[in-house]
């Protein structure tokens, strides 16, 4: 920590001399040491606060790590990762899939919005965990009812996002294509839809996000394996520690999937002005 | 949505146009009338342009004529025929470069119109090409709008209506937003392009030398509310013209206080400028 101060610069009385003080810290070494000081000093804090608990109450960070390698030794942390993003992605994909056409349409077509607007903004209130009980009930305990909740999750996320965008395209690029001689159907495919993209993005990250949040209440219901099932199969041994390395991982995890959901996005979806 | 005219060989003259025709019309939004009792025939490959106060509805005008906006009485056509909403016989070059799809490279923006309408792939490309070739961008067809400098986005948008031969183009003050030199190009540019392809054109403007420079008709507008036409000023003076003829600074003293009169009576009306500023104001110009 006091290597990172001495690094701070010393004002200058001048301003015009200040501008190299102020450019470094928009350097890549800069931001890079800024976040890492940040981390280091949670670490480090968490590590203090760990000293006057049990490690029943707050686990030490170096406690933690240990429980890492465990988890990682016998395989169970690496399978609780790739049960919970598999059912993660299966229902958010199905999400956006389903999530899409309906807030097309409904942005669209007023008479589909009247139609189904009692039923999204009835629901939209409704939190995922609700139903994690009826989702297990109807459909059983299995994989189907954790895709479910998380396509259930995204669905009004991306429907509502779309239909936002839907109903801001530009009048003015709407009347341009119609004085080119697009059709309604031909403009919804290839000026509203194109037009949507950046509201869709934001709705799929924001999806994403709390696709975490039911992850985690649905397997600790219902779940054999999955990250939330390690989080409370902790309590059966009194493994505080696993629950911090269940949060460490969710954290990551999702803090990974919105980099590689925005890497995608630059790349591919560049030219419709995507602000990621 | 009716046909564009069939693409056959265009010589320099034939015309390809067909007349818009209004008569008798008004527009109210609301209790808010904003033209009223308009009665306009512009011929078959004639170009008209529309000078006026800001406010005063010349862009309502055009929308009328586009489709984009019904008349609350009255009968518009064009090519003899009824319009009813937007199409394709009838291009719109608008004022804002926005109105070119920010997600299609220029070459695409181009084919954007014979793509929806069905035509071949290599068939429009090559149309596409040869309209960019036409307003100068040959080169540029691999590049996004965004990347294009204001007076090429304008041109594009040109292009990308008169790929769809169209029989009328509509432009709302199309070079508004352009610096001057750019804007004299632009000019001589479609002046070029019309007379290559002949449609009828209605061309909206603030600028009385522009108006002078390509129209061969200047109807200038009263303010508004409830807007008609003002005069009507046949351009005599050959092309491709030179606004150094005395006949042009003639023609620019006359719509100059046309317009200015019209200014004048709403500003007075709303009682904002006193006599003295105006004469002022007009007297400066006159020596100008
Ligand atoms: N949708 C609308 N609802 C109510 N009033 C409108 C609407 N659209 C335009 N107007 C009014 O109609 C009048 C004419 O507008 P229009 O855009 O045709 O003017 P304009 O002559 O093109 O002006 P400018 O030269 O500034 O472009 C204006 O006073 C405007 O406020
Ligand atoms: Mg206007």
């Amino acid at each position: 920590m006091t290597t990172l101060e001495t690094e701070s610069p010393r004002y200058p009385a001048a301003a015009p001399e200040a501008r190299p003080a102020t450019a470094f810290f928009d350097t890549r070494l800069a931001r890079f040491l800024t976040g890492a000081f940040s981390v280091s000093l949670g670490l480090l804090i968490w590590e203090v606060l760990s000293w006057h608990f049990q490690p029943l109450f707050l686990p030490s960070p170096q406690l933690t790590f240990y429980a890492v390698g465990e988890l990682w030794e016998d395989g169970t942390l690496l399978q609780s990762i790739g049960a919970s993003l598999a059912r993660i992605m299966a229902g958010w994909s199905l999400g956006l899939v389903i999530g899409i056409p309906i807030g097309m349409l409904m942005g669209y077509f007023s008479f589909v919005r009247r139609l189904l607007d009692p039923y999204v903004e009835f629901f939209r209130f409704i939190p995922p965990i609700a139903f994690v009980t009826l989702a297990v009930i109807w459909l059983g305990p299995g994989e189907a009812s954790k895709v479910a909740l998380i396509l259930y999750t995204t669905i009004f996320i991306v429907t509502i996002n779309t239909i936002a965008g839907v109903l801001s395209v530009s009048e003015l690029r709407l009347r341009a294509a119609a004085a080119l001689g697009a059709g309604r159907l031909q403009t919804l495919l290839t000026v509203i839809f194109p037009s949507t993209i950046p509201y869709m993005v934001t709705g799929a990250r924001l999806a994403m996000g709390n696709s975490f949040l039911t992850i985690v209440s649905a397997e600790i219901v219902a779940a054999q394996v999955g990250v939330g099932s390690m989080i409370w199969t902790a309590r059966n041994y009194g493994k505080t520690e696993w629950v911090f390395v269940g949060i460490i991982t969710l954290g990551l995890l999702g803090y990974a999937c919105d980099r590689i959901v925005r890497f995608i996005v630059q790349r591919l979806l560049k030219r419709y002005a995507v602000a990621v | 949505m009716s046909a564009s005219p069939s693409p056959a060989d265009r010589s320099e003259s034939a015309c390809t146009g067909a007349d818009i025709r209004l008569e008798h019309v008004s527009v109210a939004f609301g209790e808010h009338r904003i033209v009223s009792d308009i009665n306009l025939h512009v011929a078959a490959g004639e170009f008209v342009c529309l000078l006026g106060p800001s406010g005063c509805g010349k862009s309502t005008l055009l929308n009328l004529v586009a489709g984009f906006l019904p008349a609350t009485s009255g009968k518009v056509s064009v090519g003899g025929r009824p319009v009813h909403g937007p199409g394709r016989d009838r291009g719109v070059v608008f004022q804002s470069t926005e109105a070119l799809f920010p997600w299609l490279t220029v070459q695409e923006n181009v084919e954007y119109g014979p793509r929806m309408c069905g035509v071949p792939r290599s068939t429009r490309a090559d149309a596409a090409r040869r309209y960019l070739e036409l307003v100068g961008l040959g080169h540029a067809g691999s590049r996004m709008p965004g990347e294009l400098s204001g007076g090429m986005r304008q041109r594009a948008q040109i292009a990308r209506v008169l790929v769809n031969e169209p029989s009328v183009v509509l432009m709302d003050e199309p070079f508004g937003a352009l610096d001057a030199q750019t804007r004299e190009v632009m000019q001589v540019e479609v002046d070029r392009i019309w007379r290559a392809t002949r449609p009828t054109i209605l061309f909206i403007t603030h600028d009385i030398w522009e108006a002078i420079l390509l129209g061969d008709r200047i109807i200038t507008m009263t303010a508004g509310p409830d807007a008609t036409f003002k005069t009507v000023a046949p351009v005599s003076i050959p092309r491709p013209r030179e606004l150094t003829a005395p006949a042009a600074l003639e023609l620019y003293r006359d719509l100059r206080e046309d317009i200015a009169s019209e200014v004048r009576r709403t500003l007075q009306a709303q009682g904002l400028v006193r006599e003295g500023l105006v004469r002022e104001g007009s007297a400066r110009d006159a020596a100008a």
